[in-house]
């Protein structure tokens, strides 16, 4: 009992760390890659004087992101007259919070035997093993877009509370959005569903690891490619940056939803923003890249097709697996960086229209063909 | 009132776009393609400890694209006996004719050279309001001021940091400057060498 407790706790910890991690790196990542993509350098001032000397730390702008959080810190938390105080309040951490929840479902790794890990702790774990995830629900997936779904509250009270007009245009505009683009998140996965047969995302991790057609790597991307690009869109749009920022965007709307908000509060609004590409990410990895699998890896290490194998070590199986994860994860979080630094920001009504005119019904012939192949091939 | 639906003016220069380009999705992906390939390619040069980007980094770098005759500075020449005092006599006249008022010179005597009495004990220049006219240039009656293909590169947060005094003015290397010999009576610069 006391044992799943303290593995239970360490999770929670890496978790958080690795998403508050993501949070902070991709702030930096985000400004530098957009220089190194339009031939700028990038932040490069903020500097670390070590003390009582001359050298300065740079790092490359690392310490940018850093300046950023004092600054919100230490500003005036400007409070707007506003009728509702407890909505404007608590807006921010309505946004924040179910940003960090969504993790709890999702796999960072494989099977954890801590008493094979360390020796010392041998005797107390016994044979006991833990799927690296912090909740093992069977409504894995469902929990996901219950919890992503919450962000639209935080989003229109924020809006609703803050007394301004910019703030309610950029509520309704990010509600009606996000609303329309959860729909087709929802409908793309259902592809997935129906070929995994779960929403258990462990359990859909698993089946990943395995080959179709002897070489391609069984990862959602292959068996579903259609629905991968459909599920990207979406949940781009879903995270409300560019190309589809119009609920916060600031030639039209100021700020949208969060002009009234300041200092930190704003800083929780970004940061969550920063901390959703990261989950993003993470379920993109999750059901289109594969989890933690590597092609051709097993728990004992590496098989070939070929007959060649590579046995591994359990320390050397864990470190991998949660490597091979964060490395997926920071890749699609790249590639969406990529995108908010390439493309254009939609009209407002080409928004809407090409998400129910457009997206929805590919996801739905998606979804059509899918179950017809998986129907004719009977499995 | 008669509701009629809005009809959109056309254009004489609507964009026409074919299929292709219509269907957004193939020109997004060329589009990041391109924005990728940059971003490739710039991170590659940073990573092979080249330089992947065309800003300049300022205040450590000096810009490169000063025209190529920009005479930006000057120096004072020095005397032919090679002592390297200046060939200055503080005069002012420099200063009298500067335009934007940027020369202070103070003069000093030393009754010791008897050919050369009166020097500048200091001799600054203000770079921050120099308008680089090169008028003290040319009001000079003993070639003792000139302008060199280089800029003063001062930048600084305090406008009273961006003075040169004449230490630095003295640095000049007459061998150099191949424009226009030193001593101008100098038969070739080889000699100087």
């Amino acid at each position: 009992m006391i044992q799943d407790l303290v593995i239970s706790i360490v999770f929670i910890t890496y978790a958080i760390s690795v998403l508050m991690g993501f949070g902070t790196i991709l702030t930096w990542v985000e400004r530098k890659q957009a220089a190194v993509m339009s031939d700028r350098i990038g932040a490069n001032r903020a500097y670390f004087r070590i003390p009582f000397t001359q050298v300065k730390l740079v790092w490359w702008g690392l310490f940018h992101g850093m300046a950023d959080g004092l600054k919100m810190i230490l500003k005036e938390d400007f409070k707007p007259k506003t009728y509702d105080w407890y909505a404007y309040a608590v807006a921010p951490w309505v946004v924040f919070t179910p940003v960090l929840l969504v993790f709890a479902v999702i796999p960072f790794g494989g099977v954890l035997i801590p008493g094979h890990l360390i020796p010392l702790l041998a005797d107390w774990f016994g044979d006991k093993s833990y799927p690296m995830q912090i909740a093992r629900l069977d409504a894995g997936l469902l929990m996901v877009f219950a919890f992503g779904g919450m962000t639209i509250i935080g989003a229109m009270l924020a809006g609703w509370s803050s007394s301004n007009k910019f703030s309610l245009l950029g509520a309704l505009r990010a509600g009606s959005q996000m609303i329309s683009y959860e729909v087709i998140m929802g409908l793309t996965v259902l592809g997935l569903i129906v070929i995994f047969g779960t929403v258990d995302l462990n359990s859909i991790v698993q089946q990943q690891s395995g080959t179709v057609l002897g070489f391609l790597p069984a990862w959602g991307i292959v068996l579903q490619p259609f629905a991968a690009v459909l599920f990207m869109v979406a949940a781009v749009a879903e995270n409300k940056r560019i190309p589809f920022d119009l609920p916060e965007a600031e030639s039209e709307l100021i700020a949208g939803y969060f002009t009234e908000y300041s200092a930190m509060k704003m800083g929780l609004f970004m940061f969550a923003e920063f901390i959703e590409i990261a989950i993003i990410g993470a379920l993109f990895t999750t059901l289109f890249l594969g989890g933690y699998n590597l092609p051709f890896m097993t728990d004992a290490g590496f098989v070939f097709p070929g007959g060649h194998s590579v046995a591994m070590s359990h320390g050397a199986v864990v470190v991998t697996q949660l490597v091979v994860f964060l490395a997926k994860v920071f890749v699609v979080c790249s590639f969406q960086i990529l995108v908010r630094w390439t493309l254009p920001r939609f009209r407002y009504d080409q928004v809407l229209r090409f998400a129910w005119k457009f997206m929805l019904p590919l996801a739905l012939a998606n979804l059509v063909v899918t179950v017809f192949v998986v129907w004719a091939l009977g499995v | 009132m008669a509701r009629t639906s809005y009809v959109r003016k056309k254009y004489w220069n609507e964009p026409t776009m074919s299929w292709w380009e219509k269907a957004y999705f193939f020109e997004v992906v060329r589009g990041l393609i391109i924005t990728g390939g940059v971003f490739g390619r710039n991170m590659l040069r940073w990573m092979t400890g080249r330089k992947g980007a065309l800003t300049t980094y300022y205040p450590e770098e000096k810009r490169w694209d000063y025209a190529k005759g920009n005479r930006g500075k000057h120096v004072l020449t020095q005397r032919e006996d090679g002592s390297g005092r200046p060939q200055c006599i503080a005069c002012n006249m420099c200063a009298t004719v500067c335009p934007a008022k940027v020369i202070e010179i103070e003069a000093g005597f030393d009754p010791a050279d008897a050919v050369h009495p009166k020097y500048p004990a200091r001799f600054e220049i203000d770079y921050s309001r120099c308008v680089f006219c090169g008028l003290c240039v040319e009001a000079c009656p003993e070639d003792a001021i000139r302008m060199v293909e280089d800029v003063p590169h001062l930048p600084s947060a305090d406008r009273n940091r961006m003075w040169l005094g004449k230490e630095e003015l003295l640095t000049w290397r007459p061998q150099s400057d191949v424009a226009k010999h030193y001593p101008a009576t100098a038969p070739s610069p080889e000699e100087h060498h």
